[in-house]
């Protein structure tokens, strides 16, 4: 049971603030994921918690209680570093039994809880190892034993994960999740990764030049990325400069019939849509765009169409795998949900063709379309 | 067809590995051979005469008798001096920054960028005046000031090796500053400065120079005592008994470094 509460936290470097007046609470047994790219402070803010940093202003609260003049050793937090940190003159056993010891428990209280933390893991059989016996797999598996054994109050996870292969981070993820929920360990989680953090997280924070650009749930995130910023870093996105001519939206290559203009009437705008929310019919007059498919990309479970339009600007389309569509075919573009960012925040959700559809219903399509180019020509 | 080729690059490569062997141990087999030989006249491939009589004869000398005991004290208090001298100063260049630090590492370096016998002339010349010729501090001190190096690069490029991730761990689990510096940081890099320290003693072990300008007439150490006996007196068979004596402490260091060489932290406390 334990809470984590930043009030508006800042810490500098020279002049630059690698976290700039950052607040976030965090509430027992929650999942909190930092998200963003490389040098947004991400890691400097779970270094504030975890007491490796001091902060420039603000305050940092476990539980309610300030923490900032508490020294890392005797903060109620527990870290695993994306290095996995290990001590290489250590065995497993001694690596997770060094905490404990250090709070000089009785032996058979030290072996016991060092056995759970092991079988925890999975790791039971390899104490008398030393960490380079050991997998990738299995050294990160320590240092997290290492962390929980002391049964933290906040679980701080740097990039964990990262320097895994694609099939290990995704188990370990899974299995980190479920230990977890189990424990309902208050857990803050350092990521560049966004599936990572997609998967993972109750709650996302999403961080770009020290400062939190949305706090969401990772449905929230995704569907109304509250910022440019994150409309671009979360998944795929088309995004145009938009402006507002007579009546109509115009961004990029799309044409678009502004039905609520007084909400973005002024200020720099951009039009952003997902690719999945773009459906592909025939180029009729309808349409909301035309161009001419560039190429297909396979991605497994769907495929990307590139779409080339008049005006030279391209456009990504999600694809269902059985839609027989090949490069080379012109098509038209219809757009069933879009965002309007004003000076690149706060966006208004535009749906333009929801009179008709009703719902939105991406890749259903009842009218036979796709003939070729040439057979369009005739 | 394959087979035959491999024999045959097998014994090319076991003659040149035999050749390159020969060419490094032939020195040394020859000291070991004369070492032995109570007589080795001119034609013969081997000594003539086998026998420990050299051994006796040098043994029984009190300049050897003395000089064994002196070289190891004279070497280990080298060794113990520069370790305290060294190793804080070594911790202080890796972890701190202070106006003049590189300039202070490369200090200790300096010393070996300059012909040595001229540096040991001025130094006896210093030692002359404070009247410190032929005592047994002036040689610590010539080769203290001569091996500090060791103990200075060595391990504040392993202090630099250590990973600080490792260090902010224990700090995350409990661990106070002091307890972090002893129970992780020391141990991360002892097998460097086990090096250091080894290659100290054997650098003062073997130091004739500066020990024979700043140290005869009183105080003769093994190799001065060698010195002595191969210019003094033309009898091959006690340089080559000397040599062999002063072989035992490289042999227990080598076997030792064995496996300090192994390791990386070795490694990288060479590479600074």
């Amino acid at each position: 049971m334990a809470t984590l509460s930043l009030q508006s936290v800042t810490r500098r470097f020279g002049p630059v603030a690698a976290v700039d007046d950052v607040s976030l609470d965090v509430a027992t047994g929650e999942f909190v994921c930092l998200l963003g790219p490389s040098g947004c402070g991400k890691s400097t803010a779970l270094r504030l918690v975890g007491g490796f940093e001091d902060p420039d202003a603000g305050d940092i609260l476990i539980d309610g209680a300030s923490t900032v003049a508490i020294p890392p050793n005797r903060r109620a937090t527990g870290m695993v570093f994306q290095s996995h940190a290990l001590w290489s003159h250590m065995t497993v056993f001694g690596n997770i039994a060094f905490g404990l010891k250090l709070r000089r428990l009785p032996g058979a209280v030290v072996r016991r809880k060092v056995g759970d933390a092991l079988d925890l893991l999975g790791l039971g059989g390899l104490e008398k190892r030393y960490p380079r016996q050991l997998s990738g797999g299995q050294q990160q598996r320590v240092a997290l034993a290492r962390s929980l054994v002391l049964e933290p109050k906040i679980l701080l996870l740097d990039e964990p994960f990262s320097a895994l292969d694609a099939h290990l981070r995704v188990r370990l993820r899974e299995e980190l999740r479920v230990i977890q929920r189990r424990l309902a360990q208050t857990t803050v989680f350092v990521t560049h990764d966004q599936e990572e953090a997609l998967t993972l997280a109750d709650r996302i924070v999403i961080m770009n030049f020290g400062r939190i650009e949305q706090v969401g749930t990772p449905a929230a995130v995704y569907d109304h990325p509250e910022t440019v910023f994150v409309a671009d870093f979360i998944g795929a996105m088309n995004r145009n400069p938009a402006r507002l001519e007579a009546g109509a939206l115009l961004a990029g290559p799309w044409r678009l019939a502004a039905k609520d203009p007084q909400a973005y009437s002024t200020g720099d705008l951009d039009l952003a849509v997902r690719p999945e929310d773009i459906e592909l019919v025939e180029p009729a007059a309808d349409v909301d765009a035309v161009g001419r498919i560039e190429q297909v990309i396979d991605l497994g479970p769907m495929r990307q169409a590139q779409i080339v339009c008049g005006d030279g600007g391209r456009v990504k389309v999600q694809l269902a795998r059985q839609i027989p569509i090949g490069s080379g075919e012109t098509v038209g573009l219809r757009l069933h949900r879009a965002l309007v960012y004003r000076n690149g925040v706060r966006p208004v959700e535009i749906r333009p063709h929801q009179d008709a559809l009703g719902a939105v219903l991406p890749f259903r399509r009842s009218h036979g379309f796709y003939q070729t180019e040439s057979a369009l020509a005739q | 067809m394959t087979r035959w080729r491999t024999s045959k690059d097998t014994i090319i490569g076991s003659l040149l590995l035999a050749g390159l062997v020969l060419f490094i141990a032939a020195p040394l087999i020859g000291v070991l051979l004369w070492a032995f030989a109570e007589q080795w006249r001119a034609p013969a491939l081997l000594p003539t005469q086998w026998g420990f009589k050299f051994w006796h004869a040098l043994l029984a000398r009190a300049d050897v008798q003395n000089s064994l005991p002196l070289s190891l004290i004279l070497a280990t208090i080298v060794t113990a001096l520069s370790a305290v001298l060294c190793l804080p100063a070594a911790y202080a260049f890796a972890r701190t920054e202070f106006p003049g630090r590189r300039l202070m590492l490369l200090s200790a370096i300096t010393v070996h960028a300059f012909p040595r016998f001229p540096l040991y002339v001025s130094i006896a010349l210093i030692f002359l005046s404070l009247g410190l010729i032929g005592t047994a501090p002036a040689v610590v001190m010539v080769q203290l000031v001569f091996s500090m190096l060791y103990l200075i690069w060595i391990p504040t490029a392993a202090f630099r090796g250590v990973d600080r991730r490792l260090e902010e761990a224990a700090r995350d689990v409990g661990a106070s500053q002091l307890t972090v510096l002893l129970r992780i940081t020391l141990p991360q890099v002892a097998p460097a400065i086990g090096a250091g320290l080894l290659l100290t003693f054997m650098n003062a072990f073997y130091e004739v120079e500066g020990a024979l300008l700043v140290g005869i007439p009183e105080i003769r150490t093994l190799p001065i005592v060698m010195l002595s006996l191969i210019t003094g007196q033309v009898i091959v068979q006690y340089g080559a008994v000397l040599s062999v004596m002063l072989w035992v402490p490289s042999l227990v260091v080598l076997i030792f470094a064995r496996k300090l060489f192994d390791s990386r932290t070795f490694a990288a406390g060479l590479s600074v």
